[in-house]
């Protein structure tokens, strides 16, 4: 099966992959690049565990080709935490309790942290819309949410959020 | 789940698209949001031999108005039209409809070219594009074609797309004097399609008599359709609550719901006649100027 070279940054480093156009983002990621953190759950496009951010967008990496990330600016879960620093948002998921089995815990990070970009001050109702499309079968969602508006405090709580909020491009 | 193999190709213009579609035939297939064909194509329900990237086509993002219309084009983003300010105040029937399309996530995929050219009757733009009377433009070898919306869905599963075209631009005609529409999906959980879903446009004169009204139904017919019967009957009546109740079952009475696990056919056409009667006292509340 032929071969396609895949140009690519991935939490600020430049890659350079073989993939076949079949080949799933979401499996480029986990099994050329090894970054397991990104999960696959459904393979449905149902269950969010596969969210990464493309050019600091939300999207499910389950339903994309490796082949369509061709230049573009990719954010895993591996990304969030800078020299070993959790982002509010990790830190708020470590502080409430925002997780049981964990397995819908990188997806959920990533569409929180996306929100929390565009949206200064989401209501919970904001926030429920915005992880709507990330299932957590543990039914956490309440400590979840919780967790998300742990994060948006700490990032008001401190001058400059934009520095503190890495992730993303 | 592994899609079949394919040839994946790129197109940098729209005349690269055609002359690939030209050349390819129905072994072809366009690829713009993908929140549809991927899972198709996993699932080995859609086997294409070659996939024609149009996401590098510069120019097909835009939502707009001009020559009286509401122009958007083909890959604008279902997300960009949910944080669109003149769609949300100025189209409100279309805010309502793209903000209850899958989930957050798949919106910032989808497009809502794809949406309307994957002839599903299950998706949510047809019915909404039937009852705002839009047009398609589809590009083909020889330019633009023009195609109204009610002869755009042809047969099940099907659009009025030659093999080598590609839907462009949908144009919805500017919102006149008390025009007001509605879009009421119900559904079981976020991320599915609807289990039924109406969509409501009409105008009302200075006495509230409806002079035009168009109504599409989602989910509840085998191609996406309108309830012309209910649609004829609020023509030249005056709207009143014993009106809208009676145009709403003529609406679930035109619909042909399939029992599933959706639900039974009994239970999804009262909710089309219940969902009608919501939907036509929303867009007349807009008509007369109210927001809900």
């Amino acid at each position: 099966m032929a071969l396609r070279t895949v140009n690519f940054t991935i939490n600020g480093e430049a890659k350079s992959v073989q993939a076949e156009s079949r080949q799933l983002l979401v499996h480029c990621i986990r099994e050329t690049l090894g970054l397991t953190g990104t999960h696959v759950g459904c393979e449905t496009s149902h269950c969010g565990a596969c969210t990464i951010h493309l050019d600091g967008e939300p999207v499910k990496s389950c339903t994309m080709f490796a082949v369509q990330a061709e230049g573009k600016s990719l954010t895993t879960v591996e990304g969030l935490a800078v020299g070993g620093t959790l982002n509010p948002v990790q830190e708020g998921f470590w502080e409430e309790h925002g997780l049981q089995c964990g397995f819908c815990t990188p997806g959920m990070m990533m569409t929180a942290t996306a929100l929390l970009r565009t949206v200064n001050e989401p209501t919970e109702t904001e926030i429920r819309e915005a992880i709507s499309g990330n299932l957590c079968r543990c039914t956490g969602y309440v400590n979840i949410v919780k967790a998300i508006q742990y994060a948006q405090r700490k990032m008001h709580a401190t001058p400059a959020p934009e520095a503190v909020l890495q992730g993303g491009d | 789940m592994i899609p079949a193999s394919f040839e994946y190709v790129v197109a940098h213009s729209l005349d690269e698209t055609v002359g690939l579609l030209a050349k390819h035939g129905s072994d072809a297939k366009i690829l713009s949001g993908g929140m549809s064909l991927i899972p198709a194509m996993k699932l080995r329900l859609a086997q294409p031999a070659f996939i024609i990237d149009v996401n590098g086509v510069s120019g097909l993002a835009y939502i707009r108005e001009e020559h009286g219309e509401l122009r958007i084009g083909a890959m604008t983003r279902e997300s960009a039209l949910e944080r669109s300010s003149l769609v949300k105040h100025g189209y409100p029937i279309l805010f309502e409809t793209a903000r209850v399309i899958a989930d957050p996530l798949v919106r910032n995929r989808a497009t809502i070219g794809g949406n309307l050219a994957h002839a599903d009757p299950a998706n949510d733009h047809p019915a909404t594009m039937l009852a705002l009377g839009a047009t398609i433009v589809a590009h083909g070898p020889n330019g633009d074609r023009l195609i109204p919306i009610d002869e755009f869905f042809p047969s099940f599963f099907a659009s009025a797309l030659e093999p080598d075209e590609i839907l462009t631009e949908i144009r919805i005609p500017a919102p006149g004097v008390r025009n007001g529409g509605a879009y009421i999906k119900f559904e079981r959980k976020v991320g599915d399609y609807a289990i039924a879903a109406v969509a409501v446009n009409l105008t009302l004169d200075a006495h509230d008599t409806c002079i035009a009204a168009r109504i599409g139904l989602t989910n509840v017919t085998d191609v996406p359709a309108r309830a012309t019967r209910a649609e004829a009957f609020l023509v030249g009546r005056r709207i009143t609550d014993q009106a809208i109740a009676d145009a709403s079952r003529l609406a679930a009475h035109e619909s042909d719901p399939k029992s599933d696990l959706r639900g039974s056919a009994e239970y999804k056409r009262d909710l089309v006649r219940v969902l009608a009667g919501r939907a036509i006292g929303r867009a007349v509340s807009r008509a007369r100027g109210g927001s809900h």
